[in-house]
């Protein structure tokens, strides 16, 4: 799969990425060659194998309700770019 | 001191020949002379290194030391350590004082190491070569103009150069094993599910393990005593029961059999790794080993589906850090589009960035099945392939890395010769089988990993199969000139 | 031209649980703004989620309760977009192999007539937090609180073709949740929402139309006028030969329409892929079956209990079995007075609901008790009080003047039911209107009640009823 300049451009919008215009080409070309590469798995028949999602055939482990975390919203907010009232802000949300 | 392994540090301080305070500051006086050339470490915490260093002394004192209590070590930028910046090797993360210790980092805590600082990585531990990382690239003590390899480069380095006596890494397809391999040193890859991922940043949760990265299997061994247990706190954390690690390192091989990959022999490796990893196997045979072929059918597939995975699962993983909570933001973001493209588009480097588009295109509607799934049944071929393969054999052994460590700047234009690099570890990765690398001989002066494969929970036997190489060779016990 | 509107209703219910569905944190409504957003809940760098077994189990129970197969076996996927009200840039979710599988809930329609709508899947996920849009200098601020809630996405099949139909399907949903006590119910709190795909398409036609998808509505009363505008919007187009357009759109209660929600609807790709983070959710027989035991009676057990055990009509059952609260009140009384149950119906369904509406009261904090106002009902089935009387008495107790038996001394309500006092009050009252007892005995039967009247004001309305009668008859030939 050879990836167009749009194509680059659409997927750093879903991955919300900024790319530069002098980029772009560059991811173009990268992308597209990542891509082929990856392609040499259409070399085996799959047909009939389950997909493999985890290394461990185990099921999810469940843990009891219970309340075990305190607020530790003062620490966790030190490390925030913008607090106010102990919200984090960003720009407008417009619904 | 530095010359020392742990078992016979610990033994040092158990005598009382020296404190962990005097230890610890041997250490950090070498990271401060040594690692300027180097760039092994990210941060380096020496007052609260003393300060565990103080406290293991008094444990000591008051009889209630374990058996590493008192050795300082490293952690890979990977781990947050409360209190201490964690960066991830990125610019997203260069201010991120983590609020939280890994569980990887309490075991070392409780268990009373001392930690030196943190160790640089390839960014969010994308890479083959440690060139990714904000912080600029580590060097190869061996050649400081070649790369250590990736992503644990940082960890890999310092042990190699003695900077620490051991270091954490994490490896996701050859992180521990491939730096392992181009540093001369021992690391390990556990079983998935061993270490716990709790507070270690995640690239692609399916295939990341922490593990110990030191001079010899034995010292490896005595690390993953403590590293290794289950956590409750990881949903892949795996229920059992602790293990002695050192359990089996007496073990005599005789009537071992090894299989060598048939795959794992053809052309792409360089023929100096070709002929170490021959004269390693050589050994084996003279150690008892019985040496047979095994195949690997689907191997040559494993990288192909490796990129796929691994981007899926970090494009979903990376999406966290959009400037709002913590890390980086940009300038005046005008709107929140701009804010999330900017902070994230600034604070990732080219090949994060790559890697993320590879995942969201390999997920997005029209792709799904072509990229995700088809990648995901490759990965089931290549686990029955070593299920297959562990029918015959106790341990698989190859080179940990078709060549010894290239030149930096060598491979970062082109992508996919960069991802060729980890092409023998990535299967053990997808597969989820625990995998280790060892000193095995040089080339050229530059060091060449031997790779261990063993079945699922077999590190005990792994780490005993490594150990019995090491009691009758010594390239684990060289030290690159200029840091002996 | 008729046209036939079909609706289906997804409702996501905040389940009932202490702690998050991934995380140890608080689900307490109403905390200081991110005091209950742990680690996890923040998407910390290094966090992993562990599932909550409570959570599984109620939604398991759900399950039970409208008949549906429970996956052995079912996935936790990401779905991947951003927002800032959603920490790790997904949202854990079911998507291909969700817990509840096709089940589905029986409801009433208003000629009586039952109707059955299928449920498609209920799957759990996690909640997101919320955005606050008071003005931080032209900033929003975001609250993390509400982020990991667990939510039991329930999904209709498109088996509604009225509003009326779509309300009655919520409140049933809304009442059989609390009955299995695994949600609140608190619409203005957000743990029971509501989005209702609306379409409309030529009566006798099979293919559905394009339908739209009306976000959020927090009340019973929204949805029928959320959907009611829906689909005269939709006609409207439809007959100006437009075209409806498939998109997501908000109710504004306050000017009583919908309208688009554009900016959700910037090509969303949500790539879902299963969460490497868990694995598979397994649940065994073991488990189902001790859920199942743990179900209680179900509304429609309930009411068709009521109906053969109180004697009941359909209606007055259906109405005392709405919710659990309403039904354990109503069954307390009847024990307490003794068993009279069309009579406690009466009064549970007439007086004692006027009274809990006009205070804007929930049952449960009805200042009668039941067991109160069983002892009253027992006190006019003893004769010594008239049901008319009751009404004063009921209304003492509402306001907090005591017991019935406390009311009845205080006031001097008790009946006289002295045949020897009625009747000296009847020959006084003969005695004082002997023109009304001539006219009377001339045939003017009329005037019976003119005595009645008479004893009864004499006696300040305690002299039994009955007994007035009995005797002024007999006295009166």
């Amino acid at each position: 799969m050879s990836l167009s300049h749009d194509d680059v451009r659409k997927i750093a919008l879903l991955a919300r990425l900024a790319v530069n215009d002098a980029d772009v080409d560059a991811y173009a070309r990268n992308l597209s060659s990542i891509l082929a590469f990856v392609e040499q798995m259409e070399a085996v028949a799959t047909d009939h194998v389950t997909p493999m999602a985890h290394p461990q055939d185990t099921a999810q482990r469940m843990r009891d309700d219970a309340v075990t975390e305190a607020d530790q919203h003062e620490k966790f907010q030190a490390i925030a770019p913008a607090v106010e009232a102990g919200l984090y802000l960003v720009p407008r949300v417009i619904e | 001191m530095h010359d020392k392994t742990i078992a016979e540090l610990s033994a040092a301080l158990a005598r009382g020949e020296f404190s962990s305070v005097e230890l610890t500051e041997h250490f950090l006086g070498r990271i401060e002379s040594l690692d300027g050339g180097l760039n092994s470490f990210v941060t380096i915490t020496g007052e609260q290194a003393l300060a565990a260093a103080r406290e293991a002394d008094a444990r000591r004192a008051r009889g209630e030391a374990g058996p590493l209590t008192g050795v300082p070590m490293a952690h890979k930028d990977i781990f947050c350590t409360d209190g201490v910046r964690t960066t991830c090797g990125s610019k997203m993360l260069d201010n991120f004082i983590a609020p939280y210790d890994a569980g990887v980092v309490e075991r070392f805590r409780a268990a009373g190491c001392p930690m030196l600082g943190k160790t640089n990585m390839d960014e969010f531990a994308m890479g083959s070569s440690n060139e990714t990382s904000f912080h600029g690239p580590v060097k190869n003590p061996w050649d400081t103009g070649r790369v250590p390899g990736g992503s644990s480069g940082g960890s890999a380095a310092a042990v190699a150069a003695r900077l620490t006596p051991s270091a954490t890494g994490t490896d996701t397809g050859g992180s521990i094993r491939q730096p392992a391999s181009l540093c001369g040193v021992t690391g390990m890859k556990p079983t998935y599910g061993r270490v716990s991922r709790w507070g270690m940043i995640a690239f692609a949760s399916s295939l990341d393990q922490g593990g110990p990265m030191a001079a010899s299997a034995e010292d490896c061994a005595l690390l993953a005593n403590v590293m290794c247990g289950f956590d409750g706190r990881d949903s892949t954390s795996i229920e059992c029961a602790d293990e002695d690690f050192t359990a089996r390192l007496d073990e005599p091989l005789k009537g071992l059999r090894i299989g060598l990959p048939r795959e794992f022999f053809g052309d792409g490796m360089a023929p100096g790794v070709a002929a170490a990893v021959d004269e390693a196997i050589g050994e084996y045979r003279k150690l008892g080993a019985e040496v047979k072929d095994v195949t690997l059918p689907n191997s040559g597939l494993s990288v192909p589906a490796y990129y796929v995975v691994a981007p899926a699962e970090c494009s979903s993983n990376l999406a966290r850090f959009d400037g709002v909570r913590y890390g980086y933001r940009c300038e005046n973001p005008k709107d929140l589009m701009d804010l999330y493209t900017r902070s994230r588009g600034e604070g990732f480097g080219a090949e994060v960035k790559r890697r993320i588009m590879v995942g969201t295109y390999a997920l997005s509607a029209g792709y799904f099945d072509a990229y995700y799934l088809k990648a995901q049944k490759v990965r089931r071929l290549i686990a029955e392939d070593f299920r297959k393969a562990f029918e015959d054999v106790d341990v698989i052994m190859g080179p940990t890395s078709p060549t010894t460590a290239f030149r930096l700047g060598e491979k970062t234009d082109d992508p996919v010769s960069m991802y060729l690099s980890d092409i023998y570890t990535i299967a053990v990765n997808l597969a989820g089988l625990p995998g280790m690398s060892i000193p095995a001989g040089f080339s050229d002066g530059l060091p060449v990993g031997l790779q261990l494969i063993g079945n699922y929970f077999e590190e005990a036997r792994l780490l005993g199969v490594a150990h019995q190489y090491q009691l009758v060779t010594d390239w684990h016990q060289r030290i690159p000139g200029g840091f002996a | 031209m008729d046209w036939e509107t079909v609706i289906g209703l997804e409702v996501h219910a905040q389940l009932a649980t202490k702690s998050k569905i991934f995380s140890g944190a608080s689900t307490a409504y109403g905390a200081a703004p991110n005091s209950q957003a742990c680690a996890v809940d923040l998407g910390l760098p290094g966090v992993l989620p562990v599932l909550n077994r409570e959570a599984v189990r109620m939604a398991v129970k759900f399950g039970l309760a409208i008949d549906a197969e429970i996956a052995p076996r079912s996935v936790f996927a990401r779905k991947n977009y951003f927002y800032p009200d959603l920490p790790k840039g997904y949202q854990i979710s079911q998507y291909e192999l969700p817990v509840v599988g096709l089940g589905r809930i029986e409801i009433e329609l208003e000629d009586g007539e039952t109707k059955t709508i299928g449920i498609t899947r209920a799957h759990l996920e996690e909640d997101a937090g919320k955005s606050l849009h008071e003005d931080f200098h032209g900033m929003s601020g975001i609250d993390l609180n509400r982020a990991g809630t667990p939510l039991l996405e329930i999904v209709s099949e498109p088996d509604m073709r009225s509003a009326k139909e779509a309300v009655a399907y919520l409140k049933k949903l809304h009442a059989l949740v609390r009955y299995l006590e695994i949600c609140d119910g608190n619409m203005q709190e957000g743990s029971f929402r509501c989005d209702a795909n609306v379409s409309v398409r030529r009566k006798g036609t099979e293919k559905f139309g394009t339908r739209a998808e009306i976000k959020n509505i927090n009340s019973f009363r929204f949805v029928e006028r959320a959907i009611n505008f829906e689909v005269e919007r939709q006609i409207d187009i439809l007959e100006g030969g437009g075209a409806v357009v498939q998109e997501t759109r908000l109710f504004d209660p306050d000017k009583g329409e919908t309208r688009s929600m554009r900016s959700k609807e910037e090509a969303n790709d949500y790539r879902y892929f299963p969460d490497p983070d868990l694995l598979p959710l397994e649940i065994d027989s073991g488990f189902i079956e001790a859920v199942r035991g743990t179900l209680p009676e179900l509304p429609d057990e309930k009411k068709h209990r009521f109906m053969t055990h109180y004697g009941l009509s359909a209606y007055d059952a259906g109405v005392l079995t709405a919710s659990r609260e309403m039904g354990d009140y109503y069954e307390a009384v009847v024990k307490a007075c003794g068993g009279h149950a069309k009579l406690a119906a009466n009064w549970v369904m007439g007086e004692l609901s006027a009274a809990l509406n006009k205070d804007n009261r929930e049952i449960t904090e009805s200042p009668v008790s039941a067991e109160a106002l069983g002892r009253m009902l027992a006190r006019i089935e003893d004769n010594t009080i008239s049901g008319k009387i009751a009404k004063d008495v009921f209304e003492a107790m509402w306001n907090g003047e005591g017991s019935a038996d406390e009311v009845i001394e205080k006031k001097g309500l008790k009946q006289i039911t002295d045949t020897g006092a009625i009747e000296t009050i009847i020959d006084k009252v003969i005695a004082d209107n002997p023109s009304q007892l001539e006219q009377y005995r001339a045939g003017k039967d009329k005037l019976f009640g003119f005595f009645v009247g008479q004893v009864m004001k004499a006696t300040g309305g305690k002299a039994n009823p009955a007994q007035v009668n009995d005797l002024l008859k007999r006295k009166l030939q």
